[in-house]
């Protein structure tokens, strides 16, 4: 006898622990394995773009802070090197410098939080995530020491920084530098060979290469894939082409290749900060730039390679005060949508930590 | 071998001893549970590099106590369309079966509110009975996150049980009675030496029954939120809090009885053995708990099939065997044979399974 079952919906999320925001899958269950997914998703639009074009071009950084929270200093960077590429304003040397220390810094915070994250998702209850979140107090320490704030930075400025970093800053920063290899190393003491997390993460949630290409992912999930594109090195912006590093990719691009990608960036970025501490010119920390810009009439994209994937602003100018079109490529709504590819035929568990291993921030999201 | 039984001048008889038992029982649970909730919460706290609750009384000693209060006053609330007399008699269900669990443990020699001749099976009858609970729980809810979590737990509970149970086969074989004060009275060497392999198949087998990690499936709160108790406020919540804990109480007094000599051992008085040793094995579950991640749903099943219950058949024959032809005059010999036995056995069986399906094709 053939026992009659039906597929039942589950709606995990908008409220829910591990959807990283207000995220909705609208998932069909038959038992526990996933039949289909339907990602919901538009809970946390705050109208960024159309309140960019309402506000002066030196006005709009505020707002890019609230786009990926998690790493507020990269959304700035991108944003200025847009309309940096607009008017064609140079930028002190000693500014290049600061952008990049402060990008790195960000991209390691970001990564401690989806690293953390995704292994609780595993369920390791709490330890990892609150291990890496004492070395993300120590950046945002940092940070507070630059620009007054913890979250939203407001930091980078077109044609420079706001202001020049205080003088315990390079001391706190090489202090720092010197310690987080080790605390690397105590991150892959806790769990990188554990049984149960190569039983969970090995194998789950694989984006083949080709899908990852044309869905136009990128980031750790696309490096994990085993593409080896990082915009730091196919386009290099800012003073990237003066430093050394690698672009650790993964092979199979499962969970586990997209956590270890992650733990192998922080390394690389450690490596980017070591080299810039030692290069740091002295110098202006901002070039003078109006109050209010008035870009010729055109266009311009900048991009840069933010710790979640290719990170673009698209200007269009119409000669004012204020951008004519404002539009944002955030690279953890273009991941996103490899989700449902990726957890179709996966158990519940499996959705959460293919889901987590995205990592994607809402702000950037739902913009 | 002699049991040390009640003062012969114990006053009142037979039902002033039962009513003092019962009270003292409850009292202990109660006691124990609130202690062993601050402790996790401390231990887990420290191994996380953080502080833990540290402001109600010493050391944070009153947070139990706070909390208790707290859910003492918070509203109950039932689903809309929930079944109102299972989901108020869930909890309920839950909670007693981990009480009653207490009546055939001894805290010390005499000290024991029933001395069944089959305290053991008793012990593994009663304590499936929270199951019926949680399911009860799960499906008066009305509630998708509720229920996946109750036949998390219900397929869990059926499964463990039998590997649970095959491996105290093992101690009664070697102790020739199912009484556990018979037990602890026959472990003049430890069980855990003489019955490595099966104290490790008990100790799996256990967590998984009781839901703590790495099987806390059932309330996996990344997963299915809280699962069974997702709907669940106020006392009623508490409640199954309590048999949470209770049950990780009950299964640590069993390990102690079954495979660390229960209250016996050298200088101090038997009571603080027996709470030192119910303490230590609780420590073991918290520090499990900190360290490794969840295991899925399928892989819990593979590992109770395929792991847990051959070798627990493979422990049951050995250790009949050995108990049948091994010389009783040479006790401690047999215990470096046992805990080689068990670290081959262990190491070839890992390589052999395979945990789990992976993806399904829909």
């Amino acid at each position: 006898m053939v026992i009659k079952t039906e597929p039942f919906v589950v709606n995990i999320g908008p409220a829910h622990p591990s959807t990283h925001g207000v995220f909705r899958m609208r998932v069909t269950l038959d038992g526990e394995v996933i039949v289909d997914m339907e990602p919901v998703f538009g809970y946390l639009h705050r109208g960024i773009e159309k309140l960019a074009e309402e506000r002066t071009y030196t006005g709009v950084i505020p707002l890019t802070d609230r786009l990926d929270y998690l790493a507020s200093m990269s959304n700035n960077l991108a944003y200025c090197l847009a309309v940096e590429k607009l008017v064609g304003i140079p930028v002190p040397e000693r500014a290049e410098y600061l952008r990049v220390i402060m990008a790195e810094l960000q991209r390691i915070a970001s990564h401690l939080i989806a690293v953390g994250a995704f292994l609780n998702d595993c369920g390791a209850f709490m330890t990892p995530i609150l291990y890496m979140l004492r070395e993300r107090e120590k950046i945002l320490d940092l940070f507070e020491m630059v620009s007054g704030q913890r979250l939203t930075y407001n930091y980078m400025r077109v044609g420079g920084v706001s202001q020049d970093v205080p003088e315990e800053f390079i001391p706190a920063l090489r202090k720092f530098v010197k310690v987080m290899p080790d605390w690397i190393d105590e991150y892959d003491q806790l769990l990188k060979e554990n049984e149960i997390l190569l039983a969970r993460a090995k194998g789950v949630g694989i984006l083949p290469k080709e899908l990852a290409i044309n869905i136009s992912a990128s980031g750790p999930v696309l490096r994990a894939s085993g593409v080896n594109w990082d915009i730091r090195k196919a386009d290099p912006y800012s003073i990237y082409d003066r430093f050394e590093f690698d672009i650790p990719t993964g092979s199979v691009g499962d969970c586990y290749d997209r956590y270890r990608v992650r733990i192998q960036e922080m390394r690389q970025s450690v490596r980017i900060l070591k080299q810039a501490i030692e290069h740091l010119p002295q110098g202006e920390a901002r070039s003078d730039v109006p109050h209010l810009i008035r870009p010729p009439v055109g266009e311009a994209y900048g991009h840069i390679e933010a710790p979640k994937g290719e990170l673009g602003f698209y200007l269009v100018s119409d000669n004012s005060i204020a951008p004519y079109r404002f539009h944002v490529r955030a690279p953890s709504l273009i991941n996103l949508t490899a989700l449902r590819d990726m957890i179709i035929g996966w158990k519940v568990a499996d959705a959460i930590i293919i889901f987590g291993s995205i990592d994607i921030c809402m702000g950037e999201v739902d913009r | 071998m002699a049991m040390p039984a009640l003062p012969p001048d114990w006053p009142g008889g037979f039902w002033v001893h039962w009513g003092v038992f019962v009270v003292i029982i409850f009292a202990f649970v109660m006691a124990m549970v609130m202690g062993f909730i601050w402790f996790e919460r401390r231990a887990m706290a420290i191994m996380q590099a953080r502080l833990g609750p540290n402001r109600a009384g010493p050391f944070g000693l009153l947070q139990p106590v706070a909390d208790a209060i707290k859910v003492l006053l918070k509203e109950d609330i039932i689903p809309a369309k929930g079944d109102k007399l299972v989901h108020w008699l869930a909890p309920v269900v839950a909670f007693v079966p981990v009480l009653m669990i207490f009546a055939v443990v001894p805290f010390q020699g005499g000290a024991i509110l029933a001395d069944l001749n089959i305290g053991i099976l008793y012990v593994v009858a009663i304590s499936s009975v929270t199951t019926v609970g949680i399911f009860m729980a799960g499906w008066a809810s009305n509630n998708k996150y509720s229920l996946l979590g109750a036949m998390r737990q219900v397929a869990s509970v059926v499964s463990y049980e039998i590997p649970v149970v095959l491996s105290i086969i093992g101690v009664v074989l070697l102790a020739g009675s199912l009484s556990l004060s018979q037990i602890v009275m026959a472990q003049d060497i430890p069980f855990i030496l003489l019955q490595p392999l099966g104290f490790f198949l008990f100790f799996i087998g256990a967590c998984a029954e009781i839901n703590r990690a790495p099987f806390d499936l059932m309330e996996a709160d990344s997963e299915i939120v809280a699962g069974f108790h997702t709907e669940y406020s106020g006392m009623k919540f508490a409640l199954f809090y309590l048999a949470e804990y209770g049950e990780a109480l009950a299964i640590s007094a069993i390990v102690t009885t079954l495979f660390l000599s229960g209250w016996r051992g050298p200088v101090l008085p038997p009571w603080l053995w027996f709470l030192v040793k119910v303490g230590l094995v609780f420590f073991v579950i918290v520090w499990i708990r900190t360290t490794v991640p969840r295991v899925r749903i399928d892989q819990l099943m593979a590992l109770a099939w395929k792991f847990l219950l051959p070798l627990a058949l493979l422990n049951l024959i050995i250790t009949a065997a050995e108990v049948l032809a091994w010389p009783t005059a040479l006790p401690w010999v047999i215990v470096p044979v046992n805990i080689a036995i068990m670290v081959v056995l262990v190491l070839l069986w890992s390589r052999l399974f395979k945990l789990g399906w992976g993806r399904v094709e829909v």
